[in-house]
């Protein structure tokens, strides 16, 4: 039977060049399995064979994450393994940090099945948890003997592209990913349990922790508001007549600006409504009522500020994912900034 | 103690007849009588009638409210307070006639975005309790030049008066099933289970107007405060849904006729738990008013003892200030709380799934993210407008494909992601 090629990455210690005294050594390649490469092809019965073995310093490759990819991810075209293994990294946050970026960047590139394994508090976890299955490790190589064998086990299944089970079954790090799934009994049933149990002061497990938000602080005020660019912007959803671009009615995929230069106001018709969150006959028969454009204009004739800028940024703000609409602010600040805006003004609906 | 009584007719099947009655299980509809009945609303234009039945290849989009056909048995009281009748009594005593398995279903343009699918066959009618019901669809035109506003309260009237209509023919029908609930007052419920722990439900109701609103005992719930009500008086129609919001998790006139946390709870109800009531609790757009809401919501759980709750969420985004405001009020009060929720978790599951947060939400129920991507193959009979998938809530420019197939997210399906729990999806991190 044709062996499983493998190419393993592994840190100086674990490569068994040195300690601490060794962590600025470049990447490096050598023949066959090394140190605990040789447990990976016996727990795989013989089934991997581990072609090459990488080694890189820990510090090298912290500080020079992006050369040191470059490296490996030649190293690693030519090789054309079945499979890339990384680690386990454990505790250790450079090597879990490398770990985690090489696999990342193998399978991106590469498009091969990746595995590493460290423990959930490693830096290199939230680096790359989001693409590819890091099997849980402890912290210390204490634990080698129990997580080779899920690491084998879990890089079989990818490799013949078997369904992944939940986390607890497979023995992988939450990923972050909510999906979709059957339960026995309906939401309804399943809240009684769970306040029973929790006024009773019985454990009860939630089924939507709590997702923590970042906190945007406010910008310091406009210096001088008589010789600042102000924008008008809006989720709302106000764009030219027909909707040209097509801002989806519900999580949009898209942020738009348009050209506003030239007019006094948002006149009725050439202006319409995209956003599927609220009643848009108010707005219809006025789209200013969304995107203040005859205020901001007459604003700008009182001189309460030097210009308005000539185009606004619009969005739709309807059940939009966060990470989409942390996405649009950055683009929309960033086109804002470039243009000299100092200032904008948000409408919500 | 009073108790209250749903007479329940299972139906088999329906079909058009001579005359509206029910004969062996089976729904007849005298098609023309019906349609006559609904057109007296001068608002309407055409009302046609049409018939989907569970397994059907049939899709019926955009469906704006889905009614249960109920009726009194009583003389003097009617289901749909405040609607056809002054509210001068009040609901959930007596015994109410309901045709299990029938669904009233209202379709049509009218703000397209919030109106959603209901697929009777194939991978869409999984997702709802929708699609295993037989299905009476009203078809309405409004006249020409009726404004959104009005629009929306003739279909709305309509879907009551249709459900009301076939309702009337299982007054002379025999029935399959009487269940009884108790109807308690609150001194007989503390004497009755002293030793059982007290648990209230707040059932959450969009009153943000902008056509997002329900309507409790036919009153528009952005003018109503919180209110304290038995659990049986959603089984009569206390509270009707008038809302256009996406139609995953807004929560029709069918899921508060039927709400499952309140059946759920009630067959818990002194064995395990002591329901005190259910607090209905319109939800508005701006925090003071949202402020104002959450303490009267406290107060009343507080003059009933609560010592838990849940509390179930309409819509979402916006709701979910009131959620995580209601849960800090509750729990500091020692008010145990359980939170009954959906998620917009983004298509690829990764995103935060709520618009707010607080940590003192540590029990929530989630019932799914509705961002996740569905197919829905063609089927051989559209009743309503196919091309409004491309703007409904769910779908995008491009959602339909050429062949009648449909790629959209689950958020267009009716009641998918329903928040009251009335499906069994929920989601988990991988």
């Amino acid at each position: 039977m044709k062996k499983i090629t493998v190419v393993h990455y592994i840190n100086q210690f674990f490569g068994q060049l040195g300690g601490e005294e060794k962590a600025d050594i470049q990447p490096l390649i050598k023949d066959g399995p090394v140190g605990i490469g040789a447990q990976l092809e016996k727990v795989s019965e013989g089934r991997y064979s581990i072609v090459k073995t990488i080694i890189c310093g820990d510090n090298y490759a912290a500080e020079n994450l992006e050369e040191a990819g470059l490296k490996v991810l030649d190293w690693v075209k030519e090789v054309s393994p079945d499979l890339f293994i990384a680690g386990p990294a454990f505790g250790a946050g450079r090597y879990g940090t490398s770990c985690g970026m090489l696999c990342k960047l193998i399978q991106k590139e590469l498009g091969i099945p990746v595995i590493t394994a460290m423990h959930p508090v490693n830096p290199g976890v939230d680096l790359a948890k989001k693409d590819i299955y890091i099997i849980e490790a402890g912290d210390s190589a204490r634990d080698m003997r129990s997580v080779i064998p899920k690491m084998v086990h879990f890089a079989d299944k990818l490799l013949n592209h078997e369904p992944i089970g939940l986390p607890e079954e497979e023995g992988y790090l939450p990923r972050g990913i909510r999906i979709n799934v059957r339960e026995e009994k309906r939401g309804s049933r399943r809240a009684v349990d769970m306040l029973l149990k929790k006024v009773r002061g019985e454990s009860f497990v939630t089924e939507l922790p709590m997702p923590v938000f970042d906190h945007v602080p406010p910008a310091p005020p406009v210096k001088d508001l008589s010789t600042a660019l102000i924008a008008i912007g809006t989720e709302g959803g106000v764009v030219p007549e027909g909707n040209p671009d097509h801002i989806e009615a519900h999580n949009a995929s898209k942020w738009c600006k348009y050209f506003i230069g030239d007019l006094d106001n948002l006149q009725t018709v050439k202006y319409e409504v995209a956003h599927g969150g609220y009643d848009p006959v108010a707005a219809n028969d006025d789209p200013n009522r969304v995107l203040p454009l005859d205020a901001a204009r007459a604003c700008e004739k009182e001189g309460a500020f030097r210009e308005l800028y000539g185009y606004y940024p619009v969005t739709v703000g309807n059940v939009t994912a966060v990470n989409s609409a942390e996405r649009y602010g950055r683009e929309i600040g960033e086109m804002l900034i470039e243009a000299g805006v100092e200032g904008i003004i948000l409408t919500s609906t | 103690m009073d108790m209250f009584t749903l007479r329940r007719i299972k139906l088999s099947d329906v079909a058009f007849g001579k005359q509206t009655c029910i004969k062996k299980g089976v729904l007849f509809i005298n098609k023309d009588e019906m349609i006559q009945n609904l057109l007296d609303d001068n608002h309407l234009k055409n009302v046609d009638i049409q018939l989907a039945r569970p397994g059907e290849s049939k899709r019926i989009i955009p469906v704006k409210d889905v009614i249960e056909p109920r009726v009194k048995l009583e003389e003097g009281v009617d289901t749909f307070p405040g609607i056809f009748s002054d509210a001068d009594y009040v609901s959930g005593k007596g015994t109410t006639i309901v045709l299990e398995g029938v669904g009233v279903v209202t379709s049509g343009k009218i703000i397209n975005f919030q109106e959603g699918l209901i697929d009777m066959s194939g991978p869409g009618s999984e997702y709802s309790v929708f699609s295993s019901n037989l299905n009476v669809v009203l078809v309405i035109d409004p006249v020409d030049g009726l404004g959104k506003h009005e629009h929306e309260r003739a279909v709305r009237i309509a879907g009551f008066k249709a459900a009301h209509y076939l309702g009337m023919a299982g007054k002379t029908a025999s029935f399959d099933q009487e269940v009884r609930y108790p109807v308690n007052e609150i001194p007989e419920l503390v004497t009755r289970y002293p030793d059982l722990p007290k648990i209230v439900y707040v059932c959450q109701v969009i009153a943000q107007g902008l056509l997002h609103d329900n309507y409790i005992y036919g009153l528009n719930a952005q003018g109503c405060l919180p209110m304290l009500v038995y659990p049986t008086e959603l089984m009569d129609g206390a509270v009707l849904s008038g809302n256009c919001a996406a139609p995953c998790h807004k929560h029709t006139t069918y899921h508060h006729q039927n709400n499952p946390i309140i059946e759920d709870l009630l067959s818990e109800h002194g064995k395990t738990l002591n329901l005190m009531g259910v607090i209905i609790a319109p939800v508005r757009t701006a925090l003071h008013e949202k402020e104002r809401i959450g303490n009267q919501v406290l107060k009343l759980a507080e003059m009933v003892g609560a010592e838990g709750a849940i509390v179930s969420e309409d819509g979402g985004g916006n709701p979910e200030a009131d959620l995580m405001i209601l849960t800090r009020l509750f729990e500091k009060n020692g008010i145990k709380t359980v939170l009954v929720t959906d998620e917009y978790a983004g298509s690829d599951g990764a995103s935060p799934g709520l618009a707010d947060v607080t940590p003192e939400a540590d029990a929530v129920v989630t019932n799914g993210n509705g961002n996740h991507k569905v197919v829905l193959p063609p089927m051989s009979e559209t009743i309503g407008h196919l091309e409004c998938v491309d703007i409904i809530t769910g779908g995008h420019t491009g959602s339909l494909k050429p062949d009648g197939s449909i790629e959209m997210e689950i958020a267009g399906v009716m009641g998918s992601t329903n928040e009251l729990g009335m499906e069994n999806l929920k989601t988990v991190a991988i």
